[in-house]
């Protein structure tokens, strides 16, 4: 091993007061020395609970994938998926950082950062989509719900590139790269389960059945995108391209739309407006059960 | 005070910083680094990830201080910047002969961001990776993720062996 190969394992190694890697763990904000000032004309208080949507998505599905590990029929698949995980949730950490600084401009406080906005806000307080909280019950359900989630925010993401927000611009155009491998893993996958044997393809299209009432959810048009012109995405406008890509894999996947009717809002509101499946309440328990019980733990 | 020469030689020991993950290149081999210079007589480091959840970045924060301190140039200001994203087109070419020699294929030119939609790879060609072992076009893709979030895995049919491919983004 070379000097420099000992100096990078050693300073992985490395033990010191700012050097670890889990929650409170002194990790480093992932926004630092970047210029997060609010554009001008743009409303703070909106800007951060757009952010935290958004972020919000990426931490629980991240939450979600990781709860495959150990379980995946090869370790390439799991090895996929651990990559996936570890992409969402660096945008979930750029994305939280975000709304932080948005709520601290917006004041009163300080803002939250990361790991508050994370683990102290209960259930009603997140703001993901009902698809992005849902457990796979199978590889099917895994993958398909991996193909509308990642369609969906490539267009949204591929969009959000050109947002008057420099700082949410370049988080999405990063993201952009990374979704455009994630919707393909999965396109290739559903291609393959659908386009296999009759079981697997009876499987794949059961699977789109049960996932697609909740893929309503994610072109609803939000008073928050609304109150941010230029800086938010509406969702609205990227029902045509994720049809587009459903459509070109369900082809080539010899599978028929899902015909099953979307899943209806609760009162009017749904994960955007904070509220939940049941199941939602179970990831939070486990996602947050360490930092609550311990809220100054290190190791 | 750091000015003049002695920003070239603080530039020289952080373009040196190995890549924890692939300590065969440099920070700079790598297109990470994207900046050295001075500000109030400080020298200021400014590097960029390569993708959103690369863990790799606070360790290469944590050796760029390190040396640069060891070499006489502390305190150093760590600076990520997210704009513009990075592009495995920013490895060099020392960097991508490097990567060969230790067996990892360098990545073909990445897709160039056009405006519209992001076209599906499945409905395109993808060009075919040589073996970095033995120089064989004949290869396979075995997954398209592999150890770290930057590279997939391929197989050659020619020499048989299984090589890493730093994927193109």
């Amino acid at each position: 091993m070379s000097e420099d190969e000992f100096a990078a394992y050693q300073s992985l190694a490395q033990e010191s007061e700012d050097h670890r890697w889990a929650f409170g763990t002194g990790f480093t904000d992932p926004l630092e020395g970047i210029d997060t000032s609010v554009p001008a004309g743009a409303d703070p208080a909106a800007l951060a609970a757009y952010c935290l949507m958004l972020g919000d998505d990426a931490l629980i599905y991240s939450h979600r994938l990781q709860q495959w590990m150990t379980r995946m029929p090869e370790l390439e698949e799991e090895t996929a998926l651990a990559n996936i995980a570890l992409d969402l949730l660096g945008q979930a950490r750029m994305l939280l950082a975000r709304a932080g600084r948005a709520e601290a401009a917006a004041g009163p406080g300080p803002g939250r950062d990361e790991d508050r906005l994370a683990f102290f806000r209960d259930e009603h307080e997140f703001r993901n989509v009902r698809l992005a909280e849902r457990a796979d019950a199978d590889f099917a359900e895994l993958v398909g719900r991996l193909l509308i989630f990642s369609a969906w925010r490539l267009a949204l993401l591929s969009r959000l590139a050109g947002s008057a927000d420099p700082v949410l611009a370049a988080i999405a155009a990063k993201g952009v790269k990374e979704l455009t491998y994630h919707r393909d893993y999965a396109a290739q996958w559903v291609i393959r389960l659908g386009d296999g044997t009759a079981l697997s393809r009876g499987k794949m299209q059961a699977a789109l059945e049960i996932i697609w009432p909740l893929a309503g959810d994610l072109f609803r048009t939000d008073p928050v995108t609304a109150a941010l012109p230029g800086i938010a995405v509406d969702p609205a406008e990227l029902r045509g391209e994720v049809d587009e890509v459903l459509h070109a894999v369900l082809a080539e996947a010899t599978l028929e739309r899902p015909r099953s009717a979307p899943m209806a809002p609760v009162s009017g509101r749904t994960g955007r407006d904070g509220v939940h499946t049941e199941a939602f309440g179970y990831l939070l328990a486990e996602l947050q059960s360490l930092p609550r019980a311990h809220p100054d733990a290190t190791w | 005070m750091v000015t003049g020469t002695g920003l070239v030689a603080a530039r020289e020991v952080a373009a040196a910083v190995p890549d924890p993950e692939l300590p065969m290149v440099t920070v700079a081999d790598l297109g990470i680094l994207r900046d050295v210079s001075e500000e109030s007589g400080q020298v200021v480091v400014t590097i960029t990830p390569t993708y959103s959840g690369c863990p790799a970045l606070r360790e290469i924060a944590q050796d760029l201080r390190h040396r640069l301190t060891a070499a006489g140039f502390g305190p150093v200001t760590v600076r990520t910047s997210l704009s513009p994203a990075w592009t495995s087109d920013w490895i060099s070419p020392a960097g991508a002969a490097k990567l060969r020699a230790a067996g990892i294929a360098p990545p073909h030119a990445a897709r160039a961001p056009r405006p519209g939609p992001v076209p599906l790879t499945l409905l395109t060609s993808r060009p075919a990776v040589p073996c970095p072992v033995c120089g064989s076009s004949d290869t396979t893709q075995t997954a398209a993720f592999s150890a770290t979030a930057c590279k997939a895995l391929y197989r050659c049919e020619s020499c048989r062996e299984p090589f890493e491919y730093l994927k193109d983004i």
